[in-house]
């Protein structure tokens, strides 16, 4: 019996989550017996006319992390869509947008012009700034292009399941492959990881006070963290409750808040929102000026609250941003 | 009764109200029914001259029954005012009444905008919300929670007690809670009452006296409420009685002790009589004090300041044994269904008028201290003798004193122009000293009030209509502490300066300064100014927005004590009501945890206004105490896990109606 071909792509990422696939570290092997995998620039020399070649849907799955910024990574998107009866988000970035998606904040231009022009470590007296073509010597060389704004994956394409995590753990990856292998796939448009906050699977929780009654919020270099205490009663910020469990809280085991990589829950609409509408509304003080005070200790709120999810929030991107073409 | 079948298809019919003209001159309610008619679900569309009157109630019943429709959307007025009438129709009609949805677009429509064309659209808009939202309710039921029959009064002055006695003599079980050593309040400083003259304490001593051996009533002086959990029908509170150090089910009333304290002469602040008088460590605060039962104070009291007295009290007491130093603060716990809070007012504090020279000199009075000083109980024994042991012969009475002012209380507090009138005339009764009232406006409504003006008017004391400027000392005058009164006379455009022996300031009434924390204690809403906020200030004069707390005299705003008195019978017979009634019905609007789905973070605890949310220890899941919950959202806001699903808001539902306010519409 053939193997099921799968493929593994990454988009606007930072490579994390390549990572994590080879960090099933043995149970990789395993994975490689039972499937072949078709398509892994990162990893293994195939090139993208040996998957165009191949007939549409005829990948099992394509794995694709990191968001969607360019038109060559919506190109591919498309492409490897049709070749691929499931498409996975995987990872935050593919799923909501992630690290890359806070580049919403700003216009495409000033970023341009920050990078190339303005940015402390850059000597560009010409103001050179890269081309979507370039001819020379008779031969025109092409860049993709870069769009308008972050996308995640199902903002571009049709997606069949999400990973999440930044990056996803091996076990959810694991779960996940062994789940697609075996056929016993949940309903299209699942999140595979568990549809409960991180709280209930954090040791900390139970010291955690019923009234946090916030009076000053510090961030995790300002203070020095007690290793069983919930961040919250330390006056940190942790995403825990508003964000979806199954990396078997992770960060806080390792003494470092919850940032949210996970998402919100199925039910939330805007994870960010949920995390400040419920922090907020526990600050202890009561007047304009001291809850200002209070929320002092939050210099990045986007940051903090939207660090993976800001493509996905209500709110998308910076009021009066343009879209390309439209999207 | 209507249980949807699945895959049912919904059939909604919509009806726009004329309201007579209210709606229909602002909104073209013809163009919404049309335009509502053509939206997805709607099987009939109307628009009816008045939709709560029987005709109107009668045409959505035959409606539902001939077009089988499942759901019923009336957009007519504010839901406060009909949503009760259309449920009660829908049900009637076989319908679960939870699937009727009120649409207002009168207050928050027709009467807030001016542009027809706009309003029409609004309407459509909020119409078209309503049609996008009812498909996904779902049949609710409505909850009945036992009342439970005893009552809690707060406060034991004129309102209060007058409740109490109400409530009593009907049989209910009733606690009293006042916080100062003995109840009457105000009313028990005064000497006569307007607009009758009556002595006070006549009418006001055969009640305190029934409140003291009433079998039907647990009165507690010297307590304060400290805590209120619950629910309308079942509020648990918890009393702190402080100590009196004079055990009250063994004192006689006697007042040995009194006479025996090795203080032999009063020697203290005696706070009854605002500092008018003296007392010793333990007294009684005035002679028909209720309980007659005397207290010491801990700040003066040799023995409790150092352990090092004679204690001849104690010895006076002798067998009774009543006399306890080593008292202690007690907690009582105690259920009751419904509260009536009566906790009064105070006067305003003149000193904040230092132009009038309160607290500065001798001759200047407040109102309140007059009152003591005309008592026959009082410091004076009723005679009107200054600070400087002379009698005045000439009195000034300002009225509107820190009252209708910009600087200090905007409010008129409704009793001064009427207690400055009785006030002048009870000083000219005792003094015969000539009198000067200077008034801004003189305020005499109420039954009896402008006959009791014109009688006191005509006995010639000089009525100034002008604010007076300032009150300062008189330079021709050494000793007596004469004052000279500034007034411009508005009547007769000129600057008055009067001569006069003593000043009497009208003060105003205002919130108790800890109103904030009892209105926290009881969860109810001030006003801007601090009084207690009635639920509405026609319908439900006594009631509040907490369902089984009620309100009766002076802190839900000045009054008089016939109006005191009359709130006091409301507030009675709205915790009769309820318990006669025995149950409440619970509006099924309320919000509840989906266990499998909370993660036990605990953020939305704390949040709720009303606290029904804990913590289920065993299963570390939050929990929502349906009868406690009012529906006020806070908490499905706030939950980061969207866990908290709140009946009737939906988030499908809340969501599917902000897209249909946001759709375009056809005008
Ligand atoms: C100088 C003056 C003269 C007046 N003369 C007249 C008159 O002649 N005729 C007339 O009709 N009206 C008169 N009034 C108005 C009258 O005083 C009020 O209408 C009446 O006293 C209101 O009664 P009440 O029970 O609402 O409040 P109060 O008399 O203020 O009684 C409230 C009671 O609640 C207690 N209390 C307060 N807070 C708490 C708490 N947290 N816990 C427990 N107990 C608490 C207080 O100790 C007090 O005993 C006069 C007012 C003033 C200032
Ligand atoms: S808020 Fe963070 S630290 Fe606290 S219990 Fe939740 S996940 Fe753990
Ligand atoms: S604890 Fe939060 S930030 Fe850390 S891995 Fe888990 S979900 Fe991501
Ligand atoms: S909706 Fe939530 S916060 Fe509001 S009363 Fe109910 S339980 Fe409390
Ligand atoms: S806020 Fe939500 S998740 Fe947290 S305890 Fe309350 S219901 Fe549970």
């Amino acid at each position: 019996m053939p193997k099921p071909k799968i493929g593994i792509y990454w988009c606007a990422s930072c490579g994390g989550c390549e990572e994590a696939v080879v960090d099933l570290a043995e149970d990789i092997l395993g994975v490689v017996e039972k499937v072949d995998i078709m398509f892994w620039p990162c990893a293994m020399d195939f090139k993208k006319a040996d998957v165009e070649a191949m007939p549409d849907k005829s990948l099992v799955a394509t794995l694709l992390n990191g968001a969607i910024r360019s038109s060559e990574q919506e190109e591919m998107a498309h492409m490897l869509r049709r070749k691929s009866k499931y498409m996975i988000a995987y990872g935050s970035c593919a799923c909501t947008g992630g690290i890359p998606a806070l580049a919403n904040q700003f216009p495409r231009e000033q970023i341009l012009r920050y990078v190339y022009e303005e940015s402390p470590t850059t000597v560009n007296e010409a103001k050179t700034r890269p081309q979507l073509k370039f001819a020379e010597a008779g031969r025109e060389v092409t860049l993709p292009e870069l769009r308008n704004v972050v996308r995640s994956l199902d903002q571009v394409v049709d997606v069949d399941y999400y990973i999440p995590g930044c990056p996803p753990t091996p076990k959810i990856t694991k779960a996940a492959i062994g789940a697609l292998l075996e056929g016993r796939m949940p309903p299209k448009g699942s999140v595979l990881s568990p549809d409960v906050a991180l709280c209930e699977e954090c040791s900390r929780r139970d010291s955690k006070p019923t009234n946090v009654a916030f009076t000053e919020f510090k961030r995790t270099h300002q203070k020095h963290l007690d290793p069983q205490l919930c961040f919250l009663a330390q006056g940190v910020i942790c995403m825990g409750a508003a964000t979806r469990q199954g990396c078997g809280a992770q960060c806080p085991s390792g003494n470092m808040p919850c940032t949210g990589c996970f998402g919100g829950t199925d039910r939330v609409k805007d994870q960010g929102a949920k995390a400040l509408s419920s922090f907020c509304a526990n600050i202890a003080a009561k007047e304009a000026d001291e809850i200002d005070q209070t929320l002092k200790g939050i210099p990045d709120p986007v940051g903090t609250f939207y660090r993976y999810g800001l493509a996905k929030s209500l709110l998308r991107r910076k009021a009066g941003l343009p879209m390309s073409n439209g999207k | 009764m209507y249980i949807p079948k699945k895959h049912e298809p919904v059939r909604i019919g919509f009806y726009i109200c004329h309201c007579g003209v209210n709606i229909a001159s602002m909104v073209d309610v013809k163009e919404v029914a049309k335009y509502v008619g053509t939206l997805p679900n709607v099987v009939v569309s109307r628009d009816y001259k008045y939709m709560c009157s029987d005709p109107g109630q009668e045409m959505i019943q035959q409606d539902i029954i001939e077009n089988r429709l499942n759901r019923v959307v009336v957009a007519a007025c504010s839901p406060m005012l009909h949503e009760q009438t259309f449920r009660k129709a829908t049900e009637k009609a076989g319908i679960n009444p939870f699937f009727f949805q009120m649409v207002n677009i009168r207050e928050h429509d027709a009467w807030v905008h001016t542009d027809r064309l706009e309003a029409t659209r609004k309407a459509m808009a909020l119409a078209r919300a309503a049609i996008q939202r009812v498909p996904l309710h779902k049949p609710l039921e409505v909850k009945k929670v036992a009342v439970h029959p005893n009552v809690l009064i707060v406060g034991g002055g004129i309102a209060g007690i007058h409740a109490a006695l109400v409530l009593a003599n009907a049989g209910k079980r009733v606690y009293l809670v006042e916080r100062d050593p003995t109840i009457g309040g105000h009313m028990a400083k005064f000497d006569k009452t307007f607009p009758t003259l009556d002595c006070a304490m006549c009418v006001l001593s055969p009640k305190m006296a029934a409140v003291g051996s009433h079998p039907n009533i647990t009165l507690w002086t010297y307590s304060e409420v400290a805590k209120v959990d619950g629910y309308v029908g079942n509020y648990k509170v918890v009393v702190r009685r402080k100590p009196r150090y004079v055990l009250e089910d063994l004192c006689t009333g006697c007042q040995e002790c009194v006479e025996a304290c090795v203080y032999k002469e009063p020697k203290f602040r005696d706070e009854f009589n605002l500092g008018l008088g003296k007392r010793k460590p333990i007294r009684l605060p005035f002679p028909q004090a209720i309980p007659p039962v005397t207290l010491i104070d801990p700040e003066t009291c040799i023995e409790l300041k150092s352990g090092k007295c004679k204690k001849t009290c104690l010895e006076a007491c002798g067998d009774r044994k009543a006399i306890d130093f080593k008292q202690q603060e007690e907690l009582r716990e105690i259920l009751v269904g419904t509260i009536i809070v009566a906790t009064g007012y105070q006067i305003f504090d003149a000193k904040r008028t230092p132009y009038y020279g309160y607290g500065v000199y001798p001759n200047v009075y407040n109102a309140l201290e007059v009152e003591r000083l005309i008592n026959a109980s009082g410091p004076t024994n009723g005679e009107l003798v200054m600070r400087n042991g002379q009698v005045p012969k000439k009195v000034a009475v300002i009225h509107c004193v820190g009252s209708r002012d910009e600087n200090t209380n905007r409010w008129c507090s409704r009793v001064c122009c009427l207690y400055s009138l009785k006030l002048a005339h009870l000083i000219h009764e005792r003094t015969n000293a000539e009198i000067v009232n200077f008034y801004i406006d003189m305020r005499t409504p109420g039954k009896g009030m402008e006959e009791f003006y014109n009688r006191l008017s005509e006995e010639g004391m000089m009525l100034v209509r002008g604010k007076v400027a300032d009150v300062y000392p008189d330079p021709t005058d050494g000793t007596t502490g004469r004052l000279i009164v500034q007034a411009e006379d508005t009547l007769m455009s000129r600057i008055l300066k009067i001569p006069v022996d003593m000043v009497v300031l009208s003060v105003g009434l205002e919130p108790h300064p800890d109103s904030d924390k009892i209105r926290r204690l009881f969860n109810m809403s001030c006003s801007s100014e601090g009084w207690f906020l009635e639920r509405h200030p026609k319908l439900a004069p006594v009631s509040t927005f907490t369902d089984g707390i009620f309100l009766a005299g002076c802190c839900q705003g000045p009054k008089d004590i016939p109006d005191s008195v009359a709130q006091a019978g409301a507030a009675a017979a709205e915790c009769f009501s309820l318990i006669d009634k025995g149950h409440i019905e619970q509006e099924p609007n309320t919000a509840f945890v989906v266990e499998k789905e909370c993660s036990g973070c605990k953020s939305c605890i704390p949040l709720c206004p009303y606290t029904a949310i804990s913590l289920l220890e065993d299963k570390k899941k939050a929990y929502i105490n349906e009868a406690l919950c009012k529906g006020c959202g806070t908490c499905v806001a706030s939950c980061p896990s969207g866990s908290i699903v709140q009946n009737l808001f939906e988030d499908a539902e809340v969501f599917s109606e902000i897209e249909g306010l946001l759709a375009p519409v056809p005008v």
